[in-house]
């Protein structure tokens, strides 16, 4: 009894197009499954401008607000804070916001305070490492996992990326880029809305 | 064939004949035989061998607490975190199944890394055992994919901000990695959508696999015999009846040693359970009895134990260090250039992949590389048994300064290990450089220093004093 006859080229051929349709229909179904992993329609739709009253808010005095379930800092900068940015201009990675401009600052914020107002300081407290929000060392000088010449800042907890107080990564840490500046613009003097600007809605 | 019954007396024991009748249809004798009563394990077993058995006891704890506790757990941002509270407060003896859970995560750990370490000293993962070694680097992949995904569920500070980090590490992964990361997620940041996911993860996708696994694992294992502590293939030394000289029968003789070892191994875990559950924050960070904050980092995070080595690895990766690492590729690929005798073809494969490396280090963010590296410390545990030329299998034939480099290498992951948990410092960071090229050099230069030096003479026969 032979099983090995020739191959019967029209059975081979349903056969051949019966496993193309059926790959067609898997791979169909795994994109399926694949992309359920993509935000939700609601998870989409969260996200709306916040605003907020900066009546009351002191120099050297920060607040912290919600922005699409991130923490966004509204940081009033005294005069010796703002003065403090020229010193670290050279001890910071990218001085002038040149990279990934288009994501992290702005156009009305690609400037030494890296802000609109030179006082006011608008920026995302996630670190650009991996995503912890970074701690505030306001203080100046020599304090633990800080270096003596401290300007006073942000340190990340998790890594030990340290920013100035632009959000300005200094050189060789963890971190590759400054702090995102979210888009914002003023209301009125004193109140200001974040995630939408002259341009629309981030 | 035709269908055949075992014949058996009229009036044989009623259990005989259900048996029987079993057999015609399954192999369930055949298959006992094969696993336990008639698998002839090495007779020179020693206490090393017996963490392989736990690691299925471990097992069978996680998954029996961890059904239980999905009974009361709610995978809601909402509820998650009062949902652990009502477990450890309200159901009844629901602490003790979750202390049960949480520390069976890091016995488990415990287990699986001497199990892993046996193995690494008794050279287990050499032909013709390879794919039982990759099978079980596939398990502890799974492991460390089991306790990620199950951190996140009790939604506290440190569930969250892991989970934020380890999220985080793919959107590292230069062009793909923002959207990679977005769609782990499955939103901006992590969040209800995220639990849910993870959750069904942690509860049934990596548990089947993981099922799998070990069934491969120890079906691979039983094919080709268990190897032991003096590396000699017993099946070679075989009686009239092909069976192995030095080998005894699973069962009764090793199921008896390791139900003894088992109830050590229950009473150490009982002990931990009952009276320190938490181990000093290291079975359960202090920071995850807060409930999780999306607005505020932890002042130290840390991963649990298991992790830290490799998560060192991670955070040893700064710029400056990467001109090291660049030094330590061209290296390596001028190592191979010169000192094999690998075709010409792979030498200029090896020069071009090493070149393309080098600038690829300068191109991308260190940031990138940390991930990277993290990755390749895990991975390149797959490569073992392709990487250890020694010819014999056991350290107890290597010569006698081996026994240093495995030394050196297992104080450099503990190292490693303990300045994870530590928070970031200029010295650690260099300490932690310095292990990470030691732990990479242990298995990149095994080609090398595996077989330098003298041997000793393998003997026939397994050496074993009766007792």
């Amino acid at each position: 009894m032979s099983n090995e006859k020739q191959v019967d080229p029209g059975r081979r051929g349903l056969l051949v197009a019966t496993c193309a349709a059926g790959g067609v229909a898997g791979l169909a179904t795994t994109g399926m499954f694949v992309s359920t992993f993509q935000p939700s329609e609601r998870a989409k739709a969260a996200g709306a401008p916040v605003e907020v009253d900066l009546a009351g808010l002191a120099p050297g005095e920060m607040r912290t607000v919600e922005w699409r379930g991130k923490p966004v800092w509204i940081l009033k900068r005294s005069e010796a804070m703002v003065n403090s940015l020229k010193q670290t201009d050279g001890q910071v990675a990218d001085p002038n916001s040149e990279r990934n401009p288009d994501e992290l600052t702005p156009e009305y914020a690609r400037n030494e305070f890296r802000s609109i107002k030179p006082d006011i300081l608008v920026a995302v407290g996630i670190c650009t490492h991996l995503g912890c929000s970074p701690v505030t060392r306001f203080a100046t000088g020599a304090q633990p996992s800080l270096p003596d010449d401290w300007h006073g800042g942000f340190l990340c907890p998790c890594h030990g990326s340290t920013f100035d107080l632009a959000g300005r990564v200094y050189k060789n840490k963890p971190a590759p880029d400054n702090l995102e500046v979210p888009r914002h613009m003023y209301l009125s003097d004193s109140t200001l809305v974040i995630g939408k600007d002259e341009k629309g809605e981030a | 064939m035709a269908f055949q019954e075992k014949k058996l007396p009229a009036d044989a024991p009623i259990a005989d004949k259900a048996l029987g009748w079993v057999d015609a249809r399954f192999p369930l004798s055949s298959t006992w035989k094969a696993h336990l009563s008639e698998y002839y394990a090495p007779k020179n077993f020693n206490f090393l061998y017996v963490f392989g058995s736990l690691a299925l006891l471990v097992l069978v704890i996680q998954i029996v607490t961890g059904i239980f506790l999905v009974m009361h757990y709610k995978p809601d941002a909402n509820l998650a975190f009062a949902s652990v509270e009502y477990i450890m407060r309200d159901v009844p003896w629901g602490w003790l199944v979750r202390y049960m859970h949480s520390t069976g995560a890091s016995a488990f750990f415990v287990v699986v890394y001497i199990h892993m370490l046996r193995g690494l000293l008794y050279g287990s993962y050499r032909k013709p055992r390879e794919l039982v070694w990759l099978f079980g680097v596939g398990i502890f992949l799974c492991l460390m994919a089991e306790a990620f995904f199950g951190y996140l569920l009790p939604w506290g500070q440190m569930s969250y901000w892991g989970a934020q980090v380890i999220v985080n590490l793919f959107g590292a992964i230069p062009f793909i990695g923002p959207d990679l990361s977005l769609w782990i997620r499955g939103d901006y940041v992590v969040s209800d959508a995220t639990l849910n996911r993870f959750f069904a993860f942690h509860v049934i996708a990596i548990p089947l696999v993981l099922i799998g696994l070990v069934v491969a694992h120890i079906v691979a294992l039983h094919e080709v015999g268990s190897s032991n502590p003096d590396g000699i293939e017993i099946k070679e030394t075989v009686d009239e009846h092909g069976v192995p000289l030095d080998g005894i029968p699973f069962h009764p003789y090793y199921s008896v040693h390791d139900l003894f070892v088992v109830t050590i191994f229950l009473a150490v875990f009982s002990a931990v359970v009952f009276f320190a559950p938490e181990m000093g924050g290291y079975f359960l960070e202090y920071n995850n009895f807060v409930p999780a904050d999306p607005l505020k980092t932890p002042p130290h995070i840390a991963p649990v134990w298991y992790f830290t080595p490799f998560y060192s690895i991670l955070r040893a990766t700064t710029s400056e260090f990467m001109i090291w690492l660049a030094v330590g590729v061209a290296a390596y690929v001028a190592l191979i250039i010169i000192k094999t005798r690998l075709a010409t073809k792979f030498k200029i494969a090896a020069a071009v992949i090493g070149l393309i490396v080098i600038v690829a280090m300068f191109v991308f963010d260190p940031k990138f590389w940390g991930v990277v590296f993290m990755g390749v410390s895990v991975m390149i545990m797959f490569g073992l048994p392709w990487l250890d030329y020694s010819p014999v299998k056991s350290i107890r034939y290597r010569p006698g300064w081996h026994k240093y480099i495995y030394i050196v290498f297992g104080i450099a992951f503990l190292i490693l290990g303990y300045l994870g948990v530590q928070a970031p410092t200029t010295i650690g960071t260099l300490v932690s450089q310095v292990c990470t090229f030691i732990y990479f050099g242990f298995f990149l230069l095994m080609p090398w220093w595996s077989v330098m030096g003298t041997f000793k003479q393998v003997p026939d026969r397994v050496v074993f004093h009766p007792h």
